[in-house]
């Protein structure tokens, strides 16, 4: 771990001048996966802004009848949250399944947006990774890629974005509410992660010295028939192989309208509007279920160690849009997959 | 007076690790405290041509970084460092020693600075150039380099004609198995804390599984007279078996306090301790040959492990069967293969909890090909005597493991054929293995004081590694002695101490009860002839063995009213104490094989579509003679159920061998159970009366838990799927296959 300095940024306005002043510097909130990152000599700030005081840890209602998420709510408070448990379960599931408790007290929203990769060539700087040093190559690509991307990849790095919440949040059509110099924006969460393209080393679409405010959720849906299904290695604290949200509305036996995304598989949260379309208007069965899934995976390509995953998907869609549509999600508590 | 031996007696030292006053390694201070930080290597063979601290120096507050140019004197002759579990063959590593690189994170020079942050900082900042060498680190890839070993096992002898009884068997079984590299993992980071006490002098407060060891392993390899060392280590966040040799952080630790004459605390990265010692990758070649009815005509077993270019390290994975199984032709091997990694060590139940899974796995198969129940086929085979020396064993409660284990788990409702039993979405399946471990006993002193005011003090430089040594110790003390086990001391884990091996192989509880026994005979003794000094002794005439000690009193046996206060005796012979210390040896017990036994019942949930495992029910029944604690043995085995449950499921070592590095060097990406994964565990003691081992027919329990868990798993997944999955772990991925 490299010597840094720290600051303490007193409101969103002086967080985002004490980043510009500096290039390398970085906001840190819980630390949870920065301080790692830190201590293994990937991450090097010369500075750190200390965000956690700032005033961006409310749950508030919107006028649209959805909700605004202050990026420095923890990620346990907001999965426990009345509003978020009792309208957003899907995101209370996808939350409770990620990480641990003592990590989920620790991070915050905002930063569950910008965890980096769990690869572990990313992680050791004695081997290459173009998501770390650019241009130094992709050892995955031809190594240990048991927890690799199968959609979205590129030549310069087969990555995936580690967040269980994320998943969730692409699938509720979340914003990102960001404010940087000029000013105050939103995006799409949709477009907020990247593929990684060849420029792997950039995660997201933040520009330059913006900071990451709140997530606005529109008004509720989905309340009854979702699930959130995280496929792992062990039950608990383990990243995923493979994550599903799944979100319907029936109307009798017929799909209305459907929310689809898979973690563990790409680069970012996948959420694929084209499967979704394919289940609208279907009636919610097997055969739909499947034909979905294979659609969403259509141009999957698995790689030495992690071909499984697109198989595992599949069947894995199908399992979660059947306990969306039977109204039984998956209990992140139990220890078992229903 | 109760008696403590044989009761479910809690830890004596529960409230102090509970409570944080216990200690550990990196705990401890000095007024002149600097840090160490450990610069490793990033390549995996080669030599370091070119190592520059000025970066590293110019940081404030470092204080000096020690490399193999400038480093304190060290022997140079491998002999020096060797401990006393040093494989024989090889030579040892000496750190810093000089500019070769023999594996990947190799410790290639030490950073001391007055804060560690800093030491960490600055250790970042050392470079170091290569000259790299052609590296192998893959047990698959240098398979063909495979060597016997240059010290054999004694036990390896052939039987018969394994082959030819093979080709003529009526059902036969052949097969590969594979484990991987796995780490220990202990709670507590390896730590040394070298405490500089002036003119030489050091206290080195380690994490050990035996600081005698340590002690003398420190004063010959870095040429230190021994009564400048004391080695600490009272307390113990879990060693199983990476704690038994010393580890390169004493070694750089004590270096550094010797170079700067201050105290200087190193304490180890969780990632560090990836490059420590492990259980070797290893493959199992298992061929068995048998009569229809199930009688064994034919066993062969085959092991291939990697040790390190530098030492010959191998523990017997293959003649197990020897004392489970009759079987007249068998064929036994056991090589190794070198691989650019660092030597291999002990790991709870060395060979047998890898060699032991292949054979319990191949015997599930055979059992399989002849229709036969799993429990049936072993009771076919039964050996009522070790068969590799033909010795009787001193006791045998295998078969009572088989009753009692399959009756708590049911095992008569389970139908044979594969996929057949199911619970809603998900395959059930029941799977069993045998498991079998060594009941070893180790020469060991114990020196107790017995004050005249009824206390007494245990003493013993063992290790309690977290396995309860302080309470077993304080159990038979307070039970020799006639004392409540609030009036005992337990005084362990100082070179200091009457001496002991390291603890490890499961023989310290039984080795130590019997030291502890021995001496409280001589206490009795000595208390008997001064009693017997006092003007018109009740006790006259009688011999230590017509006496007992009970509530301060020395007490006829024959007529309980003739006695004497100890504390009388102890003023009339103006003396305020008793010491006394003897050394136990292994008894004499002529020709006997000695081993602990278990049975171990699993069962198993599989997702159908998804694969996804649950070992939802495990029953071990375990034969380890008389169980002292049943509370503490109880733990022991239930910790070994996990840990078979991860070596099945979820463990490995996760190596890149383009680059020979570990890539999975952390316990979020090294994946062992955790609660979720953990359900019902059922421990059985079966009764187990053994009246030749020692005296009080104990057996140790520390490694027994762990053999035949993964078998008994690995079988269950078969059981329940059809599918059988010989390379561990059985992820979910190797169910689609």
């Amino acid at each position: 771990m490299i010597n840094f300095q720290y600051v303490r940024a007193n409101d969103v306005a002086d967080a985002v001048r004490h980043i510009a002043t500096d290039p390398t510097a970085k906001f840190i909130a819980g630390g949870t996966n920065l301080i790692d990152l830190m201590k293994d000599d990937v991450e090097r700030p010369s500075r750190l802004i200390d965000i956690s005081r700032l005033p961006l840890n409310t749950v508030e209602e919107t006028t649209d009848g959805g909700l605004r998420i202050g990026a420095l709510v923890p990620n346990s408070d907001l999965a426990y949250h009345p509003l978020v448990q009792s309208r957003y379960p899907l995101l209370t599931s996808a939350i409770l399944a990620g990480a641990s408790q003592q990590l989920r007290n620790m991070a915050s929203t905002g930063g569950n947006l910008l965890q980096r990769t769990r690869c572990a060539y990313f992680y050791d700087t004695a081997t290459p990774c173009n998501k770390r040093t650019p241009g130094s190559g992709c050892s995955a690509i031809n190594g240990l890629n048991r927890i690799h991307a199968i959609l979205g990849t590129s030549e310069a790095c087969i990555a995936t974005h580690p967040s269980d919440m994320c998943v969730a949040l692409a699938a509720l059509d979340a914003t990102v509410h960001v404010t940087g110099p000029d000013g105050e924006r939103t995006i799409m969460f949709a477009d907020f992660h990247r593929l990684p393209g060849d420029t792997p080393q950039r995660d997201t679409n933040l520009r330059p010295n913006e900071i990451i405010t709140a997530i606005a959720l529109p008004a509720p849906r989905f309340v009854t028939n979702y699930s959130y299904l995280k496929i792992r290695d062990r039950l608990s604290y383990a990243f995923a192989l493979v994550s599903i949200a799944a979100a319907l509305e029936l109307e009798g036996g017929t799909i209305a309208d459907a929310r689809l995304a898979l973690g563990g598989v790409a680069h970012k949260p996948w959420r694929d509007t084209g499967a979704e379309a394919a289940l609208r208007g279907q009636p919610a069965n097997q055969a739909t279920f499947t034909r979905a899934a294979d659609l969403l995976l259509r141009d999957a390509k698995g790689f030495e160690h992690n071909a499984f995953k697109i198989d595992l998907a599949r069947r894995g869609i199908a399992r979660t849009l059947t306990q969306a549509a039977n109204g039984t999600p998956q209990s992140q508590a139990d220890k078992k997959v229903r | 007076m109760p008696s403590y031996i044989g009761t479910a007696t809690s830890r004596v030292d529960g409230r102090a690790k509970v409570t944080g006053t216990a200690k550990y390694a990196g705990e401890f201070g000095a007024s002149d405290l600097v840090y160490g930080a450990v610069v490793e290597s990033t390549i995996p063979k080669g030599r370091i041509v070119r190592i520059d601290v000025s970066d590293a120096l110019r940081v404030d507050g470092v204080i000096d970084v020690l490399t193999h140019e400038n480093r304190p004197h060290m022997a140079e002759a491998p002999g020096a460092w060797k401990d006393e579990v040093a494989p024989d063959v090889g030579s040892p590593f000496r750190p810093l020693y000089d500019d070769i690189v023999m594996f990947n994170n190799q410790p290639i020079a030490l950073v001391v600075a007055d804060e560690w942050e800093t030491a960490r900082f600055a250790a970042s900042l050392v470079r170091v150039d290569y000259e790299r060498a052609a590296h192998a680190t893959d047990l698959y890839a240098v398979r063909d380099t495979v060597r016997d070993l240059q010290k054999p096992f004694k036990s390896s002898k052939p039987r018969g004609n394994a082959s030819a009884a093979y080709a003529a068997a009526a059902v036969r079984h052949e097969a590969e198995y594979y484990i991987p590299i796995e780490h220990h993992n202990p709670m507590e980071l390896y730590a040394s804390t070298a405490v500089w006490n002036g003119d030489g002098k050091l206290t080195v407060y380690d994490k050990t599984q035996g600081v005698q060891n340590v002690q003398r392993y420190l004063c010959s390899a870095l040429g230190l007279s021994s009564d400048d060392v004391r080695v600490m280590s009272e307390f113990m966040g879990g060693g199983f078996g990476s704690g038994l040799r010393p580890q390169y952080q004493v070694v750089l630790a004590t270096m550094g306090a010797l170079k700067l004459q201050r105290s200087v605390r190193l304490v180890l990265t969780r990632q560090q301790m990836y490059e420590l010692c492990f259980r070797p990758a290893t493959i199992e070649r298992l061929a068995l040959g048998a009569t229809t009815d199930g009688s064994l005509e034919s066993l062969t077993h085959e092991a291939i492990a990697v040790t390190s270019h530098y030492e010959e390290f191998a523990r017997d994975d293959t003649t197990w069967a020897d004392g489970l199984y009759t079987c007249a032709n068998t064929n036994y091997s056991h090589k190794v293969a070198r691989v650019d990694l660092c030597t291999p060590s002990d790991m709870r139940a060395p060979g047998a909890t890898t060699g032991v899974y292949a054979l319990e796995s191949a015997m599930d198969e055979l059992a399989v090909a002849l229709k036969l129940d799993p429990i049936a086929l072993r009771l076919r085979c039964y050996s009522e005597r070790e068969q590799g020396e033909d010795l009787p064993f001193t006791s045998k409660a295998l078969r009572e493991c088989y009753r009692e284990g399959a009756d708590a788990f049911g095992w008569d409702k389970r139908s044979p054929e594969p996929r057949s039993m199911r619970d809603g979405s998900e395959l059930v399946g029941w799977g069993m293995a045998t498991g079998v471990w060594e009941a070893l006993q180790v020469p060991i002193t114990a020196r107790i004081t017995l004050t005249a005011n009824g206390h007494a003090e245990v003493a013993c430089a063992t290790s309690d590694i977290g396995t309860g040594t302080y309470t077993v110790m304080a159990q038979v003390t307070a039970d020799a002695l006639g004392l409540p086990i609030e009036s005992i001391t337990v005084k362990l884990g100082d070179s200091t101490l009457p001496q002991s091996p390291v603890e490890g192989g499961s023989w310290i509880a039984t080795s130590i009860a019997a030291a502890i026994g021995t001496t409280a005979d001589a206490v009795r003794a000595e208390l008997l002839r001064r009693a017997q000094q006092m003007p018109k002794s009740q006790l006259a005439g009688m011999s230590p063995d017509n006496v007992t000690l009970t509530n301060g009193k020395i007490v006829s046996k024959q007529n309980p009213s003739h006695s004497a206060l100890i504390a009388d005796v102890m003023r009339h012979g103006k003396m305020d104490r008793i010491v006394q210390e003897t050394t136990a040896k292994p008894n004499d017990i002529g020709k006997y094989a000695r081993n602990t036994h278990s049975a171990i019942f699993a069962e198993v949930k599989i997702d159908e579509q998804l694969g996804i495992i649950r070992v939802t029910r495990v029953v071990s029944a375990i034969a380890a003679g008389r169980i002292l604690n049943t509370k503490t043995g109880h733990s022991q085995i239930m910790g070994s159920v996990v840990w078979g449950i991860g070596m099945a499921l979820h463990e490995e070592t996760l190596i890149d061998h383009r680059f020979g590095r570990i890539m999975n060097a952390n316990v979020a990406e090294y994946h062992m159970p955790v609660n979720a994964d953990v359900h019902d565990i059922k421990v059985i003691f079966v009764d187990e009366r053994d009246d030749i081992i020692n005296p009080l027919g104990m057996k140790g329990l520390g490694e027994i838990g762990i053999v035949g868990v993964a078998a008994a798993i690995a079988n269950a997944v078969y059981h329940a799927t059809g599918k059988r999955v010989r390379d561990l772990p059985i992820t979910l991925d190797k169910l689609q296959r």
